[in-house]
């Protein structure tokens, strides 16, 4: 590991003015991907911000029906709260789906969005990789690409974002809220990741120096109808393959709202638009499910390795939603 | 020509570990496993794989089990820490220890400090209610432990000698609540008696 300066902030303001003066630095929370990328020497920063005494914690149900979620917040946290379990199954399902209880009780909320893509070419300091070495090649595109992206990638990158909380999170709508010298800003989870286009270095559209500090989920009415379905090689701790995250709200058969993003698909949580578009009044038969996903899909463009997360995706929203459908 | 010092960032820390206060300087890029083998003598909590993926390494920082792996040490001022070497009572074996013990739950060892500090969190946690990835119920308000409950919680530690069918019965036993695997293996006490704490340190 490259040595590093380390401090502790003590407020969020001092925070983002020492990432402003030097920009090598890095924010560290739980740093459960961040210092295992020190160690593999794909992060190199000059110096470590730690952000975990900053007063960013809490879960708290605001005026207008939505729940801030502080960004210290811890993975595990999260998932036990009962505001969460209650008003947003799907959101404690993605993160009891996440990786370890060790790491759940150690990765934080605003570390977890950042999280960097697992693609083994990323995490090999001595591959070529565009994310991590601009310029230098994509070898995963004709690679190893069993785990990578079909919808959205480039010429430049399929990387997929690994996780499990932000596929929830964009399902239902939510909005960072971040810090930067100018102030503070949010951004909405469609728009929080990006994809790789010409530059996949940048993973988010967050700000450089940026800290976040809560996020919103704003009220959902059905979002006690919602969960998350994982696809993976094994039936723990381990990351998806594809996976589901939806809310449904049925009367009489008929599908009046609901909400599907897929991850491990897409190098952003992919919001299934196209998808909600077709079924919002349609009625809530598998058929119509599969339809709906398949138009979804006739974007994809997989390689020879990953064909397979085409009727994977398919066959998990299917079920997820028949799920929901009859509960 | 004179070599070159390099001058490695460092910083002073002070913890209590097993309830003993330790003031020490470390080196930046030290984690929490590193201080605990090569600063302290601490050679409990084991080196798997240093990523976070295996659990050998699980210790209680402020009483939740975390990978000492990814945890710098630099970041924990103040903080109280538990190791397997702090977890029994005196002459008194925690009881996850004895469980272990009695169903004879390892077969080379090299997991099973992590495993035990894993397994005192893993019942924790259960006894707090915090559900599982395979817990039905969300709204439940108590966690009922059985066999599938303890593999998803225990999912972080690996074991390579396969020991995990002796493993999960242990933890319900010391989590109070019995084993639905039907298997019934026999207990270790049958075949030995179980040896106190100043037996096994020799």
């Amino acid at each position: 590991m490259k040595p590093f300066e380390y401090e502790r902030a003590d407020d969020v303001a001092g925070a983002v003015a020492t990432l402003e003066r030097d920009p090598d630095a890095k924010y560290l929370a739980g740093g459960t991907n961040l210092v295992d990328l020190m160690r593999l020497r794909v992060e190199t920063p000059s110096r470590l911000v730690d952000v975990n005494r900053l007063d960013l914690g809490g879960i708290v149900v605001e005026a207008d029906g939505a729940v801030r979620i502080g960004a210290a917040v811890r993975n595990s946290d999260l998932a036990a709260d009962p505001v969460i379990r209650e008003r947003y199954p799907v959101l404690s399902r993605a993160l009891l789906s996440a990786a370890s209880g060790q790491l759940r009780n150690m990765a934080s909320v605003g570390g977890n969005l950042l999280q960097r893509t697992r693609c083994v070419y990323f995490m090999d300091s001595s591959k070529p990789c565009n994310k991590r070495e601009p310029g230098s090649g994509c070898p995963a595109i004709v690679g190893v690409s069993r785990e990578l992206a079909i919808l959205g990638a480039s010429e430049h990158c399929i990387a997929t974002h690994p996780g499990d909380m932000a596929v929830a999170l964009t399902a239902l709508d939510a909005i960072v809220h971040f810090e930067t010298a100018a102030g503070p800003d949010s951004l909405p989870m469609s728009g929080f990741h990006r994809l790789p286009g010409d530059d996949p270095s940048r993973d988010t559209n967050l700000p450089p120096g940026a800290l976040i500090t809560s996020v919103e989920v704003p009220p959902l009415s059905f979002g006690g109808r919602s969960t998350y379905r994982k696809a993976r090689d094994r039936r723990s701790y381990a990351f998806a393959l594809a996976s589901v995250a939806a809310a449904l709200d049925v009367e009489d058969g008929i599908i009046r709202d609901l909400r599907i993003a897929v991850g491990a698909v897409s190098h952003k949580p992919w919001r299934a638009t196209v998808a909600e578009e077709l079924l919002r009044g349609s009625p809530a038969t598998p058929d119509r499910f599969e339809a709906a996903i398949r138009a979804e899909l006739d974007i994809a463009r997989p390689t020879e390795q990953n064909a397979f997360k085409i009727p994977l995706v398919t066959r998990l929203v299917v079920g997820v939603l028949d799920e929901l459908a009859h509960p | 020509m004179a070599a070159t010092r390099i001058e490695v960032p460092r910083s002073a820390i002070a913890i209590t570990l097993n309830g003993e206060r330790t003031a020490v300087e470390v080196d930046n890029r030290t984690s929490l496993l590193d201080l605990l083998r090569e600063q302290l003598g601490l050679t409990g909590a084991k080196k798997g794989c240093d990523h976070g993926q295996c659990g050998a390494c699980t210790v209680l920082v402020d009483s939740r089990r975390v990978n000492a792996c990814l945890t710098l040490a630099v970041t924990l001022d103040g903080a109280e820490i538990h190791t397997i070497e702090g977890l029994s009572d005196g002459g008194e074996l925690h009881p996850v220890q004895r469980a272990f013990l009695e169903r004879d739950a390892f077969q080379c060892g090299y997991c099973t400090p992590g495993q035990i500090c894993s397994a005192v969190g893993a019942i924790r946690e259960a006894k707090d209610g915090w559900p599982s990835h395979v817990t039905e119920d969300l709204s439940a308000a108590a966690v009922v432990l059985d066999d599938e409950e303890v593999r998803e919680r225990m999912s972080g530690n690996l074991c390579r000698c396969g020991a995990y069918a002796n493993i999960v019965p242990a933890v319900l036993d010391a989590a109070g609540e019995g084993s639905d695997d039907g298997t019934d293996l026999p207990r270790r006490e049958e075949f030995h008696p179980i040896p106190s704490v100043e037996e096994v340190a020799g």
